[in-house]
């Protein structure tokens, strides 16, 4: 069998899948993991940039895709005008006396030499970080203070909220650039913890300062790029069109929106897609792999691998960073504490080393049929429970107790597939080529 | 009597606390810093290992609470302990023959053996889940307090107020004890020798015939008795939930790599460098300069560097200081 020949039969696999729970379940809980699964295929394309071409191992990515998800409020919703009178100017004052703090302390950093450099680095680092706190907390403090229950935030730009999702790339980028410089020099582990810790800040920050985006007081309501399912059921011309394929209004307006945000997808899936395989197939593509198969040999041949290193960095955190306010569009809202580690991070990367880590459509494979696989994972294991204990008495507490465990099967379920693949398959249903 | 009762203020709030914190996160970098040193991986599955160390241990507790047994005034987990631990060695035992073993006979590279121990993580998780749900626990009995605040400030006649929880004290004790039967197990018996050696040199300790597997399998069987004292000592003083033991990973790697990676002794320090960095950058100074300051100069605010959530951010910090200035660590670690 061919190679193109299998690669299309998995793709075939996961397009059965997705049919059978529309046939099973219903065709508006497939195009619901239909969506989340082109967008986990996009993230996962951005940690194959960084993973399967470059050997970068990056497990911040749940704050990547919390940053897209910050874009997209901060664009598409209305501005505070209160707030800003009341601190809005104040609070960006304080963020630019800060940054202007690290840059002089880098400098700092930089220019001076023994002792001085010490001293005069603590001395711009204590004293800036206090005259911040100065300049910032009056202005939080009276943001924070406008009508608390339904802003006490800046409030957005009021943009369509597809331009959000350029938007969430570039501040993802932005972080990344800062993180990579600092942190990139560093071995494959202290990468991976420093990562670790940036995305808990990430998250810690979103959490906590409500005039960015209310933190855990959530934004909800955020525009959409497809129509409304109301004002659908309220049109007679597509009730009338409903009618005409067989289905009541509710389902068909359902439907509707819900394969507009699949084709907005896809449509943003083939571009990235399209440029990690020219990215793949360039010099760069082959510069950087042979970076990753061995520094000091590419390092030999005047490559800058450092440099390297920050661009594939940034450009696959961008990719997360779209994927991000592409799901808070889908969801309509953003909700800080909802980010866990173990579900936009690890998971994204079970998906890169299933689907099989240096080829894109594996990483796009290995994000749909994961997704699929982590949805029905629960109503599965349910039903195995139930196959299992079917022999016992009702009420058994052995019996509710095992029902009960289904709903814990997901991770240790995400767990075994990873570790069986990595151990009978360690390059991936769809191996780099 | 202003200065005695700010340094009373302080002891209570970050002293006690500080050490308390500290102790945990040591006997947690010590786990990860061992595999490191032994096994040369850093091991992501460690916060879920203490995780289900003490999941066990919650349970052989309720099991001797219901058969009326009790430790005085010392928490029943204390008897259950050495239960938790047998349970966890056998099952990070399973694990090893299951899964690493194979890769440390393919010699894979120490990041496959990473994101292995993300798979572990994920199904040690799990498990977890199955045996105790998702819950918040407080497993904590016998007496609370040592010293209570109340006690203390009838007995000096100062008006802070100093408290010692039973369990901070416990685990101050403990540590202790479990910091010095480790030294004395490495520096002075054969097996512990043979450690070090496979540490340092591990072509060199082949040759001179230690075997490899034997310190594979005591280094597991000492991780998974330091993660499940670890991890009861952070549920007795705080409570146990599963996700709060995976966040804990973060300060514990911060700990063992601003030590130095695979030294003991780093781990140690690191631990209360990190713990005592926590809880005065994001403890309310306001109290303690009251009594210090002269009262015109008595501040206005809480003098809170940063709020308690951002405490992620402060071992994040000292991780990246001391990694980009000193990148072995305080104390020479190694470096692959």
């Amino acid at each position: 069998m061919s190679t193109t020949v299998r690669d299309t039969a998995l793709f075939g696999v996961v397009a059965i899948l997705l049919i059978g729970t529309g046939i099973v379940q219903g065709w508006n809980s497939a195009l619901l993991i239909l969506n989340m699964g082109l967008i986990s295929a996009i993230m996962a394309l951005g940690v194959n940039l960084q993973w399967g071409f470059a050997g970068l191992f990056n497990i911040g990515v749940m704050g990547f895709v919390a940053l897209g998800g910050l874009a997209a409020v901060l664009i598409s919703t209305e501005p505070v005008p209160e707030a800003w009178s009341a601190g809005g100017l104040r609070i960006i004052a304080g963020l630019v006396f800060g940054a202007a703090t690290v840059v002089a302390a880098v400098v700092a950093q930089k220019n001076l030499e023994g002792r001085r450099k010490t001293i005069v680095t603590l001395v711009i680092l204590v004293g800036g970080f206090f005259l911040y706190r100065a300049i910032f907390d009056p202005g939080k403090i009276a943001v924070e203070a406008v009508n608390p229950a339904l802003q006490g935030n800046l409030g957005g730009l009021n943009l369509p909220i597809l331009l959000s999702w350029p938007v969430g790339g570039l501040l993802a980028a932005g972080a990344a650039w800062v993180i990579g410089k600092t942190a990139l020099g560093l071995r494959s582990d202290y990468l991976a913890i420093a990562t670790l810790g940036i995305a808990e800040i990430i998250i810690a920050i979103m959490k906590n300062e409500d005039w960015l985006a209310r933190g855990v007081k959530n934004v909800i309501g955020l525009d959409r790029p497809v129509p409304y399912e109301i004002d659908l059921q309220n049109d007679p011309t597509f009730v009338e069109r409903a009618a005409g394929f067989g289905l009541d209004p509710v389902t068909a307006s359902n439907l509707y929106t819900k394969m507009g945000y699949a084709i907005l997808f896809t449509i943003v899936l083939l571009i990235i897609l399209w440029l990690a395989q020219m990215a793949l197939k360039s010099p760069w593509g082959r510069m950087m792999r042979a970076i990753r198969d061995n520094e000091t040999a590419a390092e030999a041949m005047g490559k800058d691998v450092t440099a390297r290193h920050l661009q594939i960095f940034v450009l696959g955190s961008a990719v997360c960073g779209v994927a991000g306010a592409m799901m808070t569009t889908l969801d309509g809202q953003l909700t800080p504490a909802s980010y866990q580690p173990l579900r936009f991070t690890f998971l994204v990367w079970v998906m890169v080393i299933v689907g099989g880590s240096g080829n894109n459509f594996g990483a796009i494979l290995g994000g749909m049929l994961i997704w699929w696989l982590w949805v029905q994972v629960e109503p599965l294991g349910l039903g195995l429970m139930n196959i299992v204990s079917a022999g016992l008495e009702d009420g058994s507490p052995l019996k509710e107790r095992l029902i009960e465990s289904a709903a814990h099967m997901r991770l240790l379920t995400m767990g075994l597939v990873l570790l069986l693949v990595l151990r009978f398959s360690p390059r991936g249903l769809i191996p780099e080529r | 009597m202003d200065f005695l009762n700010a340094i009373v203020a302080l002891a209570n709030f970050v002293i006690v606390p500080g050490l308390a914190y500290g102790a945990q996160l040591a006997i947690g970098a010590l786990g990860v810093t061992l595999i490191y040193g032994i096994l040369r991986f850093s091991n992501f599955a460690h916060g879920d290992t203490m995780a289900f160390g003490t999941a066990i241990t919650i349970i052989v507790t309720t099991a001797f609470v219901g058969m009326g047994l009790s430790f005085g005034p010392l928490p029943t987990a204390l008897l259950a302990l050495p239960v938790g631990i047998a349970v966890t060695i056998l099952l990070v035992l399973a694990i090893d023959w299951g899964v690493y073993k194979f890769y440390r006979q393919q010699k894979a590279s120490p990041v496959i053996l990473v994101i292995v121990s993300m798979g572990v993580m994920f199904v040690m998780n799990g498990i977890v889940r199955f045996v105790i749900g998702v819950r918040d626990i407080r497993f904590a009995d016998g007496e609370r307090f040592i010293v209570t605040a109340r006690g203390f400030r009838e007995a000096t006649g100062l008006d802070e107020g100093l408290a010692i929880k039973t369990t901070q004290a416990l685990t101050v004790v403990v540590a202790v004890i479990v910091v010095a039967l480790l030294f004395w197990f490495l520096n002075k018996t054969r097996t512990g020798k043979s450690m070090r050696a496979f540490s340092d040199n591990e072509d060199l300790a082949l040759l001179s015939g230690i075997n490899p597997d034997w310190v594979v399998k005591v280094t597991w069987m000492i991780v998974a008795a330091l993660a499940t004292t670890a991890g009861v000592l952070y549920g007795l003083d705080k409570s146990f939930k599963a996700f709060t033991y995976f966040q804990l990973l973060l300060p514990i790697f911060a700990a063992a790599i601003v030590g130095g990676l695979g030294n003991p002794i780093g781990a140690i320090a690191g631990g209360f460098v990190i713990a005592f960095s926590e809880v005065t950058i994001t403890y309310a100074w306001k109290k303690v300069l009251t009594y210090l300051l002269p009262e015109s100069l008595e501040p206005d605010g809480l003098v809170q560097l940063l709020s308690t959530d951002y405490k992620f951010a402060v071992s994040f910090a000292i991780l990246i200081i001391v990694l980009l200035f000193k990148p072995t660590g305080l104390f020479k670690g190694q470096s692959v």
